[in-house]
């Protein structure tokens, strides 16, 4: 298992900025995809990727999204400084939301993010501390064509 | 299926081009209609035009990385001026309509699906 990194980047997300949220995991797209990782790959980073974004531009006042490529994984690390989860099981059910009336209005809250990250991971690990922050990773296998 | 254009959609159901006119020429693969953006981001397909009355900016990350051929804003509402922005930006097509969500899905089922 060669974990050495291809490629590692790093962007920042804002808390509470709805205009800007979703650009880091566009960016992260874009970078993937030029590389010439393929579709069906491309499609659940995006889905990861976008959920974990959200969930910072929601519920916390910053984070981090890293993405590292090795020649047999794609990993995203995300790391947020807020409330944290205080019950990462019931977070993890489909339809549980602690979202906003504001937020549900937008489309946010479904209660679908955190399951859509894990259907989407190859490997999905989550860490919290209440009223410090939450750690996501997660791990999306490449295929042999792509390397 | 016929391979359609979104500029073959905005003609025959009369959509008001808002922005993003230079992708009309793209081809729309099918539709998607919701406003729960994860479950757009779950099960909307590449190339989907979408029908959503949500009017505010993050929908356009959504059809970035959906791409999506285009979006339609039924029933009246109007895309807030820091969508058009991001729209203009990322060019993807934003449309909108007087006829409620129901009546274009309606239509557009008809066209996609000839």
């Amino acid at each position: 298992m060669n974990q050495e990194a291809i490629l590692s980047e790093e962007f920042e997300i804002s808390g509470g900025d709805f205009v800007n949220g979703g650009r880091a995991s566009c960016l992260i797209k874009n970078i993937l995809k030029e590389i010439g990782i393929d579709a069906e790959i491309l499609r659940r980073v995006a889905i990861a990727a976008y959920e974990a974004e959200m969930n910072v531009v929601m519920y916390a006042r910053r984070g981090i999204m890293k993405l590292v490529l090795t020649p047999k994984r794609i990993i995203i690390k995300v790391e947020d400084e807020g409330p944290g989860i205080h019950d990462i099981e019931l977070a993890m059910q489909p339809g549980y939301s602690t979202a906003t009336p504001e937020m549900r209005e937008m489309g946010f809250g479904a209660g679908m993010g955190l399951p859509n990250i894990k259907k989407n991971s190859d490997k999905f690990n989550i860490e919290s501390t209440v009223g410090k922050g939450t750690n996501l990773e997660i791990i999306i296998n490449l295929n042999n064509k792509n390397v | 299926m016929r391979e359609t254009k979104l500029s073959e959609i905005i003609s025959s159901l009369n959509l008001k081009m808002i922005c993003g006119e230079e992708n009309i020429g793209c081809v729309v693969s099918g539709g998607y209609v919701s406003d729960l953006l994860s479950d757009v981001m779950a099960n909307a397909k590449k190339g989907n035009i979408w029908v959503t009355l949500q009017t505010h900016p993050n929908i356009v990350a959504v059809a970035v990385l959906k791409e999506i051929s285009g979006v339609i804003i039924p029933g009246g509402r109007k895309p807030e001026p820091e969508t058009i922005k991001k729209a203009e930006q990322e060019k993807i097509p934003i449309m909108t309509t007087e006829l409620s969500g129901f009546e274009i899905v309606g239509r557009l089922y008809g066209i996609l699906n000839k």
